[in-house]
């Protein structure tokens, strides 16, 4: 289980000198064998959130425990060998680097060819197609985009934090996408989408606005909530 | 003269090799032949008027090696061969010409091979060059090489030069004079540690019809190394020329890139890319999510570009 107390992050505005709030006083529970879907308008902070529990920023003040553990100073490192995963929303490419690497670097180990396309078939590449292939501008979005989730399912772990998964990704793929959640269904999983069929998997749905959630629930409730929001505005859901 | 144990290491690291190789080869120790195999598919001569060796295939003859290492195991030497080699028409062979200095003395050690290759109508070489020394004495570890490329028509030149380490100053010549539908491909990596200096010119002309050149330098310089990459690309006919130079830049080294194109025929299409930097922080924190330390994250990212 994770859990979020009180997580605040502020930054300086360089021009002004003003302190601005991304994050303030979030509280916020995932349970364990439970998809958690964030979504919010753009801005509200889902990303940083997402950032600060893999520790690539530290919380300006809070507390983050892990099944009871305190790893809110953990680096990068030390949250990704405890079990902590991510898929990044934008995928980073390498010169040089092959896919088959990338996957062993991920996993920590030599992978053979089944264990390669095993990876890979589950977000809908083909092994022989990619294994020896550099992960560069030479691949589309959408190729780099199922590679990084691939990256992800080849290093395992209990806490999997996916940004965006379905950037870049055709809509006739959400099949694979699902799949890949289907997957993970006994880890704790945090998912970042504005995607309804992503959502439709939640278990939990949190919406965030400006700086913190708003409402929280059951996907059930939330949803409803989401589609019936008038005007497609935000603010109303807020004001419900 | 036998082989011994760092001669050994020495061929392994520069050419793959684990004692005599099989097929044609050429070993040279400090200046004299150690061992030669010659045949009549590829034939190996001594040259009478200078050191060195030609080396002649003969046309048609496809799928062999030759190997043709160096080694140079002593200090206050400096060893200069002269190796031609003539390739007949529709041949296809790998020729793999590393070097390794061991230098454990105070004094320099140095080898300049001046490699003239001439690719008849349609021959295709693939020619690997592997620079490495070692040896812990405050002497110098040089390379100067000269490698000059002739491609006839629908030639094909493939050369792989790779500068592995420990090498304290290197200046490196290429000059390539490309054919009607002839191409030249050019991969260099090179690695510079310390107060190791590298530099690498590259003088390419395009003269025939539908020629092409692709040219792509990697280099990691780390300590307070300095690299220095220049390429001049001539397109004197309908061509295709591309030179990209990628550097990465650790601690206090330092990459300067010149590259230069000149399209003198108003058909020449000629590119050149260049991009020196730090490693990309995105890229470290990616392989640190994977649970790589920081600088575990370094040496991947590094092993990668050169690879």
């Amino acid at each position: 289980m994770l859990e979020l107390k009180n997580i605040s992050y502020s930054v300086q505005d360089e021009g002004t000198g003003k302190v601005q709030d991304i994050l303030k006083d979030v509280c916020l529970t995932f349970e364990d064998a439970t998809i958690s879907v964030i979504t919010g308008p753009n801005g509200s902070g889902k990303s940083t959130l997402i950032k600060i529990l893999m520790g690539f920023l530290l919380p300006t003040s809070g507390t983050i425990l892990f099944n009871g553990e305190d790893v809110t100073d953990l680096s990068v490192t030390d949250r990704a060998r405890k079990g902590f995963t991510i898929a990044f929303q934008q995928p980073v490419r390498f010169k040089g680097i092959t896919v088959q690497k990338l996957l062993e670097l991920a996993s920590g180990k030599r992978m053979d060819t089944d264990a390669m396309c095993e990876c890979l078939s589950s977000v809908g590449l083909c092994a022989r197609n990619y294994i020896g292939r550099a992960v560069d501008g030479t691949l589309s979005g959408g190729e780099l985009k199922r590679i990084e989730l691939a990256t992800a399912i080849a290093k395992g772990g209990e806490v999997f934090l996916l940004d965006e998964p379905e950037a870049g990704i055709d809509l006739w793929s959400f099949e694979d996408l699902v799949k890949v959640f289907e997957r993970l269904h006994d880890k704790t999983v945090i998912i970042v989408s504005h995607q309804q069929r992503i959502l439709d998997t939640a278990d939990k749905i949190v919406l965030f606005e400006n700086d913190s959630p708003v409402s929280f629930g059951r996907k059930e409730e939330m949803f409803d909530k989401l589609t019936k929001r008038p005007n497609l505005c935000w603010r109303n859901i807020k004001e419900d | 003269m036998p082989i011994d144990k760092t001669d050994e290491q020495l061929l392994e690291t520069i050419a793959d090799l684990h004692g005599v190789p099989e097929g044609s080869f050429n070993i040279r120790k400090n200046g004299k032949l150690l061992a030669r195999n010659s045949n009549t598919d590829i034939e190996i001569v001594s040259k009478k008027d200078k050191d060195g060796i030609d080396i002649i295939v003969k046309p048609g003859v496809k799928n062999k090696s030759v190997h043709i290492p160096v080694l140079l195991t002593v200090g206050d030497f400096h060893d200069t061969v002269y190796n031609d080699f003539f390739i007949g028409e529709n041949a296809d062979v790998t020729i793999i010409a590393g070097c390794g200095i061991h230098n454990a003395t105070c004094a320099d050690a140095e080898h300049d091979g001046i490699h003239t290759f001439y690719l008849k109508k349609n021959a295709r070489v693939r020619y690997v060059e592997r620079h490495y020394a070692s040896g812990g004495g405050s002497g110098k570890k040089v390379f100067d090489p000269v490698t000059k490329i002739h491609l006839a028509e629908g030639a094909q030149f493939t050369l792989e030069s790779t500068q592995l380490g420990g090498v304290t100053y290197t200046d490196r010549k290429t000059y390539a004079t490309v054919g009607d539908r002839a191409q030249l491909i050019v991969k260099e990596k090179i690695l510079t540690d310390a107060e190791e200096v590298a530099i690498t010119d590259f003088k390419v002309r395009l003269t025939g019809r539908d020629s092409r050149a692709d040219i792509v330098s990697r280099s990691v310089a780390r300590g307070k190394s300095v690299q220095k990459f220049r390429s001049d690309l001539i397109g004197k006919n309908a061509c295709f020329g591309h030179v990209e130079c990628d550097g990465i830049l650790l601690e206090g080294a330092r990459i300067v890139s010149t590259p230069r194109i000149d399209a003198v025929d108003p058909e020449a299409s000629l590119v050149h890319e260049a991009a020196v930097g730090k490693i990309a922080g995105e890229q470290l924190m990616k392989l640190m999510s994977l649970g790589l330390t920081e600088q575990e994250a370094e040496d991947a990212v590094i092993r990668g570009f050169l690879n």
